[in-house]
């Protein structure tokens, strides 16, 4: 599949992203990919479903082609998933013949070692059995989907980012990251998250994704759901619980721009029931992805600062 | 890659860096209206009158509280004509070694100055560490040219010092661009001011959008460390025995012959693979694994190079580093040194000279290096480097020095002396001379 730059009305400034940057990003993440593989004893990919988090497997898939990618992926059940999303996994591991790591938020919650939030949101929740999980299977170099254009404090997130014994992100322990010779140095106890999406955009994700024809769930395109309004967002009823006492619910065209924990992953009205639709529709949007469907980033302006520092993705 | 353009920024505290950059975000309408919002909500709640564009991009709440910068920031904007990738790297003096983690990428620098001050110490240690790292050219924006009535006469003095200090530095003037900006009010960043009717040249925009952006040098030779050694030893691919890695410089083709180093064999590649399949040619930038007709063994850390021009194999590197550590370098400090994919033990034998960047003026035999300091200095490594100097090829001329206990980055090292910087010579009683550019 090819990918033109189609230009949305009053989406100039976009446009032009499309073009040979893609490239460039790849062979940049390629190479992080193969720098750890070839400095750490156990990396492995977070998994969410999320087509950031597919894009990874997949450039680890070219990376190490054609040899099987030399790590695992981890994947942090919230128990609060869309059945597209878990289906969706099931068939990509089985596809490229991947190792899948779960972790589920239940047995956590099931044992006492987590308790339920009173709004029943559990995106705050996979804090705990990531670092748990790290820890259990000694795994030193972690690869995460975020990008820099994602949210501020993301903007300052290094390609390598040291986390300590507690899993933790020190902004002033960050090391200086100089050409690209990356420092993945670290001490027992310690791992190194890995970021190989970090100078690409919301944008150029999906031209990548469209000129490769990387796979991805199907709620990422327009479809017909029961949604209610929450906060200004479109939730839909799942195991994580339904609208409450005045939500009314109705039939809407939606798609989602990100995936993660049901009840506070949010729809967008849409009909981009295809990739070119999609980018289209990303280039001409006056609102950032997170700012619109993530409800765990607007509690303060500082959310994701803290959420990091905790050791969140 | 041509359409994408790596900068850095750089500045004192107060020069309105992170003002500009915000504008640049904004009149190229990078900025997403919730980003925008959260932005007005926070200026309010200030009591400012207008928006502070500064917001969008001070990430961190601690630099939020104190109003600095401290840390590099990625920030990302696109035009038309092309895709950025700009570090914002903070100007508080402590700092500074986030200067050099900006710059070391950067294709093109822009350096504020506040008209009402000029070019200060900040400035000038700042382009000495854009020059030291090789960045190819630099701006220098003389921002709030509104707070001194856009006058000529003021701009045009600050121009001609900074590009004095750019000459000492070793910049063509082609390759240095003064613009009057106010970042505040706009003038000159993105759309052209009418209030400075004098300056005739482009805007800062328009000067990203239009200047070469050059890679490495097109005739460079080629070089391409190991990274991986893949083998996939599955019944579809039993003898498929590839050399994973990025090319550092130059390009390699099938039928080409290349020198493998530390091991000196010759060998000829057989194929350059992908996993969209074999590429008649890779070029630098370009993360590919490269087939061998021969069976050598060949692993992690090894470097491919030109047969014709290779690098120097070399175990005593002359070399520059930018200390970015609290504690001090010592003459006999033993470290770690990361070479394009390798990393190996080493000495850091004698301290040659400390750097003065403000007077562009050195110091011999220095007793000790400390944070943001550059250095001359001759380093032993247990094994041999195959090298080049750095001012010929940025990415086998530079090399990372680690603490071997805890791992921290200590400095940015330079192979060679990339500054031109007078008083140079090395101090007498020291032993034989040590070569500069080129192979044995």
């Amino acid at each position: 599949m090819t990918i033109h730059a189609t230009t949305p009305a009053g989406g100039g400034a976009a446009e032009s992203r499309t073009a040979p940057a893609p490239r460039a990003l790849e062979s940049e993440a390629i190479h992080v990919f193969r720098e750890v593989a070839g400095e750490f004893d156990r990396p492995v990919i977070l998994f969410s479903g999320g087509k950031d988090s597919t894009l990874l497997v997949w450039l680890a898939i070219k990376a190490f082609w054609p040899a099987p990618v030399p790590f695992p992926l981890l994947h942090v059940d919230t128990g609060h998933n869309f059945p597209e999303v878990l289906e969706f996994r099931d068939r990509l591991v089985a596809e490229h013949g991947l190792r899948l790591v779960v972790a589920e938020v239940e047995h956590w919650l099931a044992d006492g070692r987590l308790v339920e939030r009173p709004d029943g949101t559990r995106n705050p929740l996979q804090t705990v059995p990531l670092l748990d999980s790290i820890a259990e299977h000694r795994f030193d170099a972690v690869f995460g989907g975020g990008r820099r254009d994602e949210e501020r404090a993301r903007a300052k997130e290094r390609v390598f980012s040291l986390r300590n014994s507690f899993g933790q992100w020190e902004p002033r322990r960050q090391r200086p990251e100089l050409w690209n010779l990356y420092n993945g140095r670290h001490q027992p106890g310690e791992h190194v998250r890995v970021f190989p999406l970090s100078n690409w955009t919301e944008l150029d994700v999906w031209a990548y994704i469209a000129r490769e024809g990387v796979p991805l769930p199907s709620l990422y395109f327009a479809h017909e759901r029961e949604v209610f309004a929450r906060d200004g967002m479109l939730l839909t009823s799942g195991p994580w619980g339904g609208p409450r006492d005045g939500e009314a619910v109705r039939r809407a065209t939606v798609r989602y721009r990100t995936v993660g924990d049901g009840s506070c992953t949010g729809a967008v009205e849409s009909t981009a029931s295809t990739v070119d639709e999609v980018i289209d529709e990303v280039a001409a949007s006056r609102l950032t992805e997170r700012g619109a469907t993530r409800a765990d980033d607007r509690l303060s302006e500082a959310a994701m600062e803290d959420r990091k520092k905790e050791g969140y993705f | 890659m041509g359409q994408l353009l790596r900068l850095a920024t750089a500045g004192s505290v107060d020069d309105g860096k992170s003002t500009l950059v915000g504008r640049l975000l904004y009149d190229t309408k990078s900025v997403l209206a919730d980003q925008l919002d959260a932005v007005h909500r926070a200026s309010v709640d200030r009591g400012l009158a207008t928006p502070d564009l500064s917001l969008l991009v001070d990430g961190l709440r601690s630099e939020r509280e104190q109003g600095i910068t401290i840390d590099v920031a990625y920030r990302y904007f696109a035009t038309p004509r092309r895709s950025f990738v700009l570090a914002d790297t903070p100007g508080h003096v402590q700092y500074t070694r986030n200067t050099v983690t900006g710059a070391s990428t950067a294709q093109l620098a822009v350096l504020l100055v506040d008209a009402r001050k000029g070019v200060v110490e900040q400035t000038r240690r700042h382009a000495a560490v854009l020059a030291l790292l090789g960045v190819p050219r630099l701006v220098l924006a003389v921002n709030k040219i509104d707070l001194v009535d856009y006058h000529e006469q003021t701009f045009v003095l600050i121009a001609k010092d900074f590009t004095a200090h750019a000459a000492a530095l070793g910049y063509q003037d082609a390759d240095v661009l003064s613009v009057p900006v106010s970042a505040l009010v706009g003038d000159n960043v993105v759309d052209r001011s009418d209030r400075t009717p004098w300056y005739q040249g482009p805007t800062l925009l328009e000067h990203l959008e239009t200047v070469p952006a050059e890679e490495e040098r097109p005739n460079a030779p080629f070089r391409f460390p190991v990274q991986y050694v893949i083998r996939p030893r599955t019944p579809e691919h039993p003898d498929y025995r590839g050399y994973a890695g990025q090319v550092a410089a130059g390009s390699v083709a099938a039928g080409d012959e290349v020198l493998v180093l530390p091991g000196g064999q010759r060998c000829r590649v057989d194929r350059v693979h992908t996993a969209d399949g074999d590429v008649p040619r890779a070029v630098a930038g370009e993360s590919v694994t490269v087939l061998l007709s021969e069976d050598v063994d060949i692993a992690r850390g090894d470097l491919f190079a030109a047969v014709d021009r290779p690098p120097r194999l070399t175990d005593e590197l002359d070399a520059t580093v930018c200390w970015l550590a609290d504690q001090p370098l010592r003459p006999g400090a033993r470290v770690l040194v990361k070479h394009g994919t390798r990393t190996v033990h080493a000495l850091v034998a004698d301290l040659l000279a400390r750097f003065d960047e403000q007077r562009l003026e050195s110091t011999a035999d220095p007793d000790s290096v400390r944070l943001n300091e550059i250095a001359r200095v001759r380093v032993r490594t247990a094994r041999p480097l195959a090298v080049d100097d750095y001012r010929a090829c940025r990415r086998t001329g530079a090399f990372l020095v680690m603490d071997p206990v805890d791992g921290s980055t200590l400095a940015a090292g330079l192979v060679g002396s990339p500054l031109p910087l007078p008083g140079h010579a090395r101090p007498a009683g020291r032993g034989e001379p040590v070569d500069g550019v080129g192979s044995s």
